[in-house]
């Protein structure tokens, strides 16, 4: 079968393939910043993995700008309270794919402010249990919810270490071409996985920071200012203790 | 023992169709709760992102449980050999079946896409415990199906035994595999216990026998059948030994965590300071669930009277409810400790300030399809013994016990 | 005989308003004012289209979401994208939806309604362009 369509598209390419491409390219992307941006044609591979370093020194108390960003980027702010619905129900239901956290050291007092988001496993307890295999981690390292297969049953929200994900609990009207979104399954933080696809640096919420407290980047490029930076100085993953290696990273907490 | 006979359940018409019509009222308004839930979305149940399983959950991993446990009946007639169990056992299996689906069709009407059941069905991830479960709960109903016919058919009788067998092994990993799935999850200090699984065992024994035994006395009081102490006597010191069990497994499974400070916070949380979850487990699950129950049982007056059992096997019925709303939803109100040395001050997501725990009201249409699910488990039930040849027609102890006398 | 008339007036008039509907298809299956209108033809040839758009469609989201590829001319925001018109305020009017003042249904809506065939794909993804920040 894919053999005829190949064929077909190939006499129709030749007669009518470039309007038809140069429409298709666009929807969902960022044009502002596609300088040197090419659809991606080739499987993503694990030639790169990514990740994120958090400066929790850099990070202030009270900014929320990458919340912000994020919401912005990945179309979270279009969402709205459903009819009925009171605003502490909303504050639980609603989808938040990063957050900030105020967290105070036991032993010191020491006090530091941190966003949290998915920390991209390498081995992710969201993906073992997953039934349908809708919960999977791309090749680059990117774990995500293949919408088409989640049924909506929630273990990987029960599993996720880091409460991470959430659920869509109502019915959504406006969504992004870039980030479909639809009531009854689950999804996170994606590395702003439509970013990576089109060539287009940064995410949104290291692009937010102003205190340059989020580095974005290639954990397996020696060269990458993420790399450098996680020799350079100590770090640490949360929940260490289940070694899952995770693709975020911390300073100073 | 004298030749078992078995009759279809013959209370009057009107009585037998008030009790459907009863049902079917309740599984109506079961259905529109289904479906404002499915319209609306979840947001109109108290659950949310971060108590994600909730009040659905509690009775279809109960109804679950307790299927598994339902069967057992039979097992002790055809794998012990225990002769005077053996006329017990078509309804064993059938309970077996209908709790099991009751169960099940809970947890997929729970599901943010129902519709794609179809998914769970043909995608599968072979490390997920839930993917495996799928086909533990499809080949226990295939093989209790086909132990029902070796019951009730005389050519299949020979393969009575090693159905049986079959039977009773395959519920004891599908009761393992529903307790990993609580037991597999390491980021929860609730869960993560190989002893979630054996636990769960143990509770199937005890649940799935009270319901039996309510069932067993409520279908033959109904009709007038004999039922005679003899056997009751024995069904229900069972029932007394399998909530003694239950006992010793939670007291093992909170003196281990107590002894590991890591889990400190934890216990503390579920027998001291957890508000509702910290009341359910006392109150509901020891008190009125085991302690209360196995009083009564073991009283030498009480134990053998009809509505001593009765009442311990509703109070097993509703401990064991209690047990799961503590374990289901306890385990993830308790706060997820992502960081360990730390208390959290603030948090965009309520991460459980200051140790607080998670926020869960539970709604009414999640109850109503819980107990849609329980309605729908005896309904399926009543039709069954009414239509086919389920229950003997007489448990009179000389019938049961040819030493009796 | 006055039944065998009326089987045939019925014949003939359900016959021509098949024939009707047919060609009324054809002239309306792509929306005056999109993007499509103007070209001769989709990203395969129009029968083609008709009959296996789904599978190409389902053939690229595996390969979108799993693999990243998106350098196609299978996606279905291309389909949005090029399918959708305006109305007379130069507002995106939904692929899967009607015109609210004439009524007329839109690229994807007037033969899914038509055969009854559900449309699943925008119960997630938008039915117009969207972009970040508008």
């Amino acid at each position: 079968m894919s053999e005829k369509i190949d064929q077909n598209r190939r006499e129709f390419v030749s007669v009518a393939g470039k309007a038809a491409a140069a429409s298709v390219v666009a929807p969902g992307v960022l044009l502002h910043s596609i300088a040197h941006a090419e659809p991606r044609a080739e499987p993503v591979t694990d030639a790169v993995r990514y990740g994120l370093l958090i400066d929790t020194t850099k990070c202030a108390d009270g900014c929320s700008d990458c919340v912000s960003a994020c919401d912005k980027e990945n179309g979270l702010d279009l969402l709205g309270k459903p009819d009925g619905a009171t605003d502490e129900d909303w504050a639980r239901q609603k989808p938040r794919w990063i957050r900030t956290v105020k967290v105070k050291d036991r032993l010191s007092g020491h006090v530091s402010s941190l966003p949290l988001m998915c920390q991209h496993c390498e081995h992710p307890p969201c993906v073992d249990v997953c039934p349908t295999g809708a919960s999977f981690r791309r090749a680059d390292g990117i774990v995500m919810v293949d919408r088409h297969t989640c049924i909506g049953c929630r273990y990987c929200m029960m599993a996720c270490p880091y409460k991470a994900r959430s659920f869509i609990h109502e019915n959504i009207k406006v969504k992004l071409s870039a980030v479909p979104r639809g009531k009854g399954c689950v999804e996170s933080c994606t590395l702003c996985v439509h970013r990576r696809d089109y060539g287009v640096a940064g995410t949104a919420c290291a692009d937010a920071c102003e205190h340059g407290a989020i580095l974005f980047g290639d954990l397996n490029d020696p060269n990458s200012d993420i790399t450098k930076a996680l020799q350079e100085r100590n770090h640490t993953q949360l929940r260490a203790d289940l070694k899952l290696n995770t693709g975020v990273r911390y300073r100073g907490i | 023992m004298k030749k078992i006979y078995y009759r279809e359940w013959g209370i009057e018409s009107p009585r037998y169709w008030g009790l459907l019509a009863v049902l079917t009222v309740i599984l109506a308004v079961a259905g529109f709760a289904v479906l404002h839930m499915e319209h609306e979305g979840h947001w109109v149940t108290g659950m949310n992102n971060e108590v994600v399983w909730g009040v659905p959950h509690v009775f279809a991993i109960f109804l679950i449980v307790a299927a598994s446990g339902a069967l057992n009946v039979a097992a002790l007639g055809s794998v012990f050999g225990k002769h005077i169990y053996k006329s017990l056992g078509r309804l064993s299996g059938l309970l077996a079946m209908t709790l099991l689906l009751s169960g099940l069709l809970i947890l997929v009407l729970d599901l943010g896409q129902p519709s794609r059941l179809i998914v769970a069905m043909t995608t599968y991830n072979f490390k997920s415990i839930f993917a495996w479960n799928i086909y533990l709960y499809v080949g226990f109903l295939v093989i209790v199906a086909a132990y029902l016919f070796t019951m009730m058919e005389r050519k299949a009788q020979r393969f009575y035994k090693g159905v049986g067998l079959l039977a009773f092994v395959w519920r004891l990993i599908l009761t393992t595999g529903t307790g990993s799935i609580f037991g597999f999850i390491v980021a929860r200090p609730g869960y993560d216990a190989a002893m979630l699984a054996p636990m769960f065992i143990i509770m199937s024994f005890a649940y799935g026998l009270a319901i039996y035994l309510l069932v067993l006395m409520f279908t033959f009081d109904a009709e007038g059948r004999a039922l005679g102490d003899k056997l009751l006597g024995r069904l229900k010191s069972l029932l007394g030994i399998f909530v003694s069990a239950i006992f010793y497994f939670v007291l093992v499974y909170h003196l281990t965590n107590l002894y590991g400070t890591e889990n400190h916070e934890y216990e503390a949380f579920i027998l001291l300071n957890g508000g509702i979850y910290t009341t359910l487990f006392w109150v509901g699950w020891v008190l009125l669930g085991m302690l209360v129950p196995m009083a009564i049982l073991f009283h030498p007056a009480l134990g053998n009277s009809r509505g001593g059992i009765i009442a311990a096997s509703l109070l097993v019925i509703l401990g064991g409810l209690a047990a799961m709303y503590v374990i289901v939803i306890g385990g993830q109100a308790f706060p997820m400790p992502i960081f360990p040395d730390k208390i959290i001050l603030e948090s965009g997501f309520q991460d459980g300030i200051g140790g607080a725990a998670l926020y869960y009201s539970p709604s009414l249409p999640e109850f109503l399809l819980g107990i849609g699910g329980v309605a729908l488990a005896l309904g399926v039930t009543l039709v069954a013994v009414r239509m086919l040849k389920f229950l003997p027609a007489s448990l009179a102890d000389e019938v049961v016990d040819p030493h009796h006398g | 005989m006055v039944r065998t008339v009326t089987r045939l007036l019925l014949l003939a008039a359900l016959l021509f308003s098949a024939v009707t509907f047919a060609e009324s298809q054809r002239n309306n299956a792509v929306i005056e004012g999109s993007k499509a209108a103007d070209l001769d033809a989709c990203v395969a040839p129009t029968d083609f289209m008709r009959r296996a758009h789904f599978e190409l469609i389902e053939h690229q989201r595996h390969i979108t979401v799993h693999q990243g590829i998106r350098k196609t001319d299978n996606s279905l925001a291309g389909c949005v994208n090029c399918h959708v018109a305006k109305d007379v305020h130069g507002t995106f009017l939904p692929v899967d939806g009607a015109n609210p003042v004439t009524g007329e249904q839109q690229f994807c809506a007037g033969c899914h309604e038509y055969s009854g065939v559900q449309l699943d794909c925008f119960s997630c993804h938008t039915n117009v362009p969207l972009k970040a920040g508008k």
